[in-house]
């Protein structure tokens, strides 16, 4: 056990602040690189507004904040928290379909007097700690049963936020669970069974989807079917981009970003604006920073030292992944458009500080690693 | 730790795991690979095709109307200019509820049913993000109102531009016509091109014929926009030309007193300066308001307009076909002295009526009891139609068509307004093509005294008489008396042309029917002699009453009798001063009664109008009795 301990202290001076402070280094540098990116990118994306970015700072800085906190909680205070954060989490989104706060068109919020908030950022968060709690208790690979229970602890939180609508964050929450079962070993025929019955499963999901949701498959599918409705979005953002380059036309200097053409251009669109202003040397920058994200979070899974903590670990890096993923081709016509903003860059949102104590739990996670018994 | 132990094989999990996180990273390569495909696709691969859009999206063309010419009378007295004008436009895409904006609106800004129809149609074929006009000509008033209120309409602004105005109103209305807002028929007409921009377009009178003259040639500009349409900034400029102004010939002092002299009579009178064929007045009564065309008219007032008894928007001087009754008879008379059938000394008595040898059909004499024994002067000075029965008879249509085609009759008179009627000069020729009949002997004697067949037009009437005043020069009529370039003071004449040259056999013959001409008003048995009586300078004139109504053969005319429309019309032709001719006049009105007693004191009051510059004339009952001269 000494011995164990002595190495681990070893570690432990060779990164003293870190281990301190319970930060990671190379997670921390991107995250900050990236939201300074964001920042420069949604200043002419604003207009030159300089207190829309005002306010972002402010939010960043709360997210920050967040990660710094949440770091602290060691991965066991996180494992005790975990059931109770989900039954909260889905005791909140009944709440919220029984009596939620309308916004949009969708009933997302749920005012609590002091705070008002989205239950579905918590079950970003909530959702891939429950399952990996429930497998992490589990001989791994998952059998059918405990498949089955997965698939419902998932399910019944993704199928009410994408009732509300919000399809966006179902598809997070879901990726997210899934990625949990995934790293527990999911058998690949029952991968590829569920993958068949997913797409069998197509028609029935077009059945239940909403007609602005459908509206969106359909300008996906073609754009240039509706240029003046619904795929003038995707129709601009490709101009912006193409029109970009390699070098981009300059910040502040993107006509399509500056003169209106481009719609939601500080919010779901802004990776346009960063395509047409910095071009594909800008676009990748932001992935280079993007990919550091994401392989530290797997490396930091693979490094861990339970079952707990390695899945929930690698389930939020890839999550993160599917975030950019999806955004970043929605925007470029690869994918439909799905309300999801660009993680980190994109004005606005409590997604921010969800995702900032995501990173905060990665981060719990790589630098508690020795007080952990295993 | 609260939890069951189980039989875990924790490096069995932990190598599970550790695979599958890789995989995980295999995937996310995959993925981003995948994407920055796509990001080299089009940013690399497709970036000109994309550089082109983005090109398009941001740089528009747009053009520049060019500033119509302006029109003024021969003194420089202005009658159409631009005024600046504000219109009230919509950008459709920055409006949520367009009904809900229209109601709000109505309350600020008057807006008729013609203004939301023709709004809604172009609301369903235009481009993006373009506004389009609601409203125009908003007083300074609605101005001001929507200016307070500017807050509470997104998307609805007022700009700024120039529209026509007829400051003088209906002044000049049948000769200058009016611009109206062009429609898609007019734009197929002319080069669309040099329209872009432009709102309106001569519809009628001077304005149409003109059009490329006044028009000018359309300026372009590429401008960066938003995409919303606000113009950033002008990227090149190429400035419109401005259309050239114009001067008429009319002078409109003369107008006014012509139009004047119609009171509330219908009818039309031309005046025209017999040595360069300018004309001065354009007359045709009633007139009607142009401004009320030039951003469309509401279709009640066009209603009234058009169901008007009177109609107003009828152009009498250039459409007007009117038989020229006695006026013609001066031209006869020349015909015939010139053709060597009379001489100034021939006489013929007037018994009241004549008759065609071996027929008993009578054509009446105006004058019942007949005038005796009458020579030509007698039959010009109290317009005889017995002697000119014989005349004509004498003469055969094929020479009395022959030596009035001369003077224009038959033919359009070429005046540059559009849309002159030719009038009628019948011929044997004529009325075998257009009633397969022969000529009768009969329809000879009427033609001679202006019946009949026989049409003319106010302005071929007026040029005649130009013709007879100037020693046989028939003259275009002229109403555009020179051009101008914007923003230059030289201006480029129009020239006189002389349509034909009537061969003069012997000068007394023309002085023998001009002279009987200034007996007609100046002596004491003339037919005009109550114009004559006070008038500072000599006139030649002819009177004429034209029947509308055919009387049966011993049918009394009484005009009291016959219901207004078809009582008879009354015509004057005049030149003065005799010596030295500068003015020739010709005046119809229509169902007047007599040409003395009403035609002929309406010329005077233009004569007097050009040659005195004042009307002296005071204005005194008419006598029907000695003023009356029915043929």
């Amino acid at each position: 056990m000494s011995s164990v301990l002595s190495s681990h202290r070893e570690d432990a001076s060779r990164a003293g602040w870190q281990y301190r402070l319970h930060l990671d280094a190379p997670l921390l540098f991107a995250l900050i690189a990236a939201s300074g990116l964001g920042l420069i990118v949604l200043y002419s994306a604003g207009g030159g507004d300089m207190a829309l970015v005002e306010r972002q700072l402010v939010r960043l800085g709360l997210a920050f904040t967040g990660m710094l906190v949440v770091a602290q909680l060691s991965p066991y205070v996180l494992l005790r928290l975990t059931p109770w954060l989900f039954v909260v989490g889905v005791v909140f989104l009944v709440a919220v379909l029984v009596g939620g706060e309308s916004s949009g068109g969708a009933q997302r919020w749920l005012n609590l007097y002091i705070v008002r908030f989205q239950p579905s950022e918590m079950m970003k968060l909530a959702v891939p700690m429950m399952v990996a709690w429930y497998l992490a208790d589990t001989r791994l690979p998952p059998n059918g049963w405990q498949l089955l229970a997965s698939a419902t602890l998932i399910a019944v939180p993704m199928l009410m936020i994408a009732k509300q609508p919000d399809l966006g964050t179902a598809l997070l929450i879901a990726s997210a669970g899934f990625f949990v079962v995934f790293l527990a070993g999911l058998q690949w025929r029952l991968l590829a069974f569920f993958s068949v019955l997913l797409a069998a499963a197509a028609p029935v999901l077009w059945h239940f989807m909403h007609d602005y949701q459908r509206q969106r498959v359909i300008t996906f599918l073609s754009p240039e079917s509706d240029p003046l409705g619904s795929g003038y979005h995707v129709i601009q953002s490709k101009i912006a981009i193409g029109s970009g380059g390699l070098l981009g036309k300059g910040w502040m200097n993107g006509t399509q970003s500056q003169l209106d053409f481009l719609p939601e251009r500080s919010t779901d669109f802004i990776f346009a604006v960063l395509g047409e202003e910095f071009g594909f040397l800008g676009i990748l920058t932001l992935f280079a920073l993007y990919t550091i994200i994401v392989v530290r979070g797997i490396m930091i899974s693979i490094q861990a030292q339970d079952t707990y903590t390695r899945l929930l670990a690698g389930s939020l890096s890839m999550t993160f992944c599917v975030y950019f993923v999806v955004n970043t081709g929605m925007v470029t016509g690869l994918l439909p458009v799905v309300g999801l903003p660009l993680p980190i860059i994109s004005y606005g949102g409590t997604s921010i500080v969800t995702l900032m104590a995501g990173f905060g739990i990665l981060m719990s996670i790589q630098t508690h690693r020795k007080l952990l018994p295993t | 730790m609260p939890r069951q132990i189980t039989l875990k094989d924790h490096f069995f999990e932990s190598r599970l795991v550790m695979n599958r996180a890789v995989i995980l990273l295999i995937i996310a390569g995959i993925l981003l690979t995948v994407l920055l495909a796509r990001l080299l696709f089009l940013q690399v691969v497709e970036h000109e095709h994309f550089t082109t859009l983005s090109e398009d999206n941001r740089v528009k063309l747009q053009a520049i109307p060019p500033n119509r010419g302006l029109i003024y009378d021969r003194n420089g007295i202005l009658l159409a200019e631009n005024l600046p004008s504000y219109r009230l436009e919509i950008t459709p895409e920055q409006i949520d509820d367009m009904g809900g904006t229209l109601g709000a609106l109505e309350d600020i800004i008057e807006i008729r049913d013609i203004d939301r129809s023709r709004f809604e149609k172009l609301l369903k074929r235009k481009p993006r993000f373009e506004a389009i006009p609601l409203r125009f000509h908003l007083s300074d008033e609605e101005v001001a109102r929507f200016s307070v209120n500017r807050h509470r309409f997104p998307g609805v602004d007022i700009t700024a531009g120039l529209a026509r105005h007829y400051p003088l109103g209906t002044l000049g209305v049948h000769a200058l016509g009016y611009v109206g807002r062009i429609d898609e028929q007019a734009l197929k007409v002319v080069d669309s091109s040099n329209y872009r921009g432009t709102s309106h377009i001569g519809k009628i009178g001077i304005e149409k014929t003109y059009e490329s003259v006044l028009h000018g040639k359309v300026g372009l500009q590429h401008v960066e926009t938003t995409a919303q349409g606000r113009v950033i900034r002008v990227l090149d400029r190429t400035p419109p030309v401005s259309g050239r102004n114009l001067y008429l010939t009319i002078d409109s002092r003369v107008q006014a007193a012509t139009e004047a002299a119609f009171t509330d009579l219908t009818g039309s009178a031309i005046a025209i300066d017999p040595n360069n064929g300018d004309i001065l007045a354009f007359v045709s009564a009633p007139t009607y308001e142009p401004n009320a065309f030039v951003n469309g008219i509401e279709f009640d007032d066009y209603a009234a307009l058009r169901d008007n008894k009177k109609q107003p928007l009828f152009n009498r001087a250039l459409r007007g076909q009117y038989p020229p009754g006695s006026t013609i008879k001066p031209f006869v008379g020349l015909a015939g002295l010139e053709e060597g059938i009379t001489t100034s000394h021939s006489s013929t008595y007037c018994p009241g009526f004549y008759s065609l040898p071996g027929n008993t059909r009578k054509y009446r004499d105006w004058k019942r009891t007949g005038h005796g024994t009458v020579n030509l002067n007698r039959s010009i000075q109290q317009s005889c139609d017995v002697y000119f029965y014989d005349l004509a008879l004498s003469l055969g249509i094929d020479r009395i068509h022959g030596y009035l085609r001369h003077f224009g009759f038959g033919k359009s008179s070429g005046i540059d307004i559009l849309g002159e009627l030719p009038g009628l000069l019948p011929s044997r020729e004529w009325k075998r093509a257009r009633h397969d009949q022969p000529w009768f002997p009969g329809e000879t004697l009427i033609t001679g005294i202006g019946q009949g067949f026989f049409l003319v037009t106010p302005i071929q009437l007026a040029v005649a008489t130009a013709a007879l005043a100037n020693g046989g020069r028939l003259l275009q009529p002229n109403i555009v008396h020179a051009e101008q370039e914007a923003n230059s003071d030289d201006l480029l004449p129009h020239r006189p042309r002389t349509v034909d040259t009537i061969t003069i056999n012997a000068q007394e013959h023309w002085d023998h029917v001009i002279e009987s001409m200034v007996d007609v008003v100046h002596s004491t048995r003339g037919t005009a002699r109550r114009i004559g009586e006070d008038s500072p300078y000599r006139i030649a004139g002819k009177t004429g009453t034209a029947q509308v109504f055919g009387l049966k053969q011993e049918e009394k005319y009484d005009a009291e009798a016959i219901p207004e429309e078809l009582r008879d019309h009354a015509l004057f032709v005049a030149f003065a001063p005799v010596e030295d001719p500068q003015i020739a006049v010709a005046v119809i009105v229509e169902n007047g009664g007599g040409g003395g007693s009403v035609a002929a004191p309406i010329a005077r009051k233009i004569l007097d109008a050009y040659l005195v510059g004042e009307s002296p004339v005071v204005e005194e009952p008419v006598d029907e009795a000695t003023g009356g001269e029915p043929q």
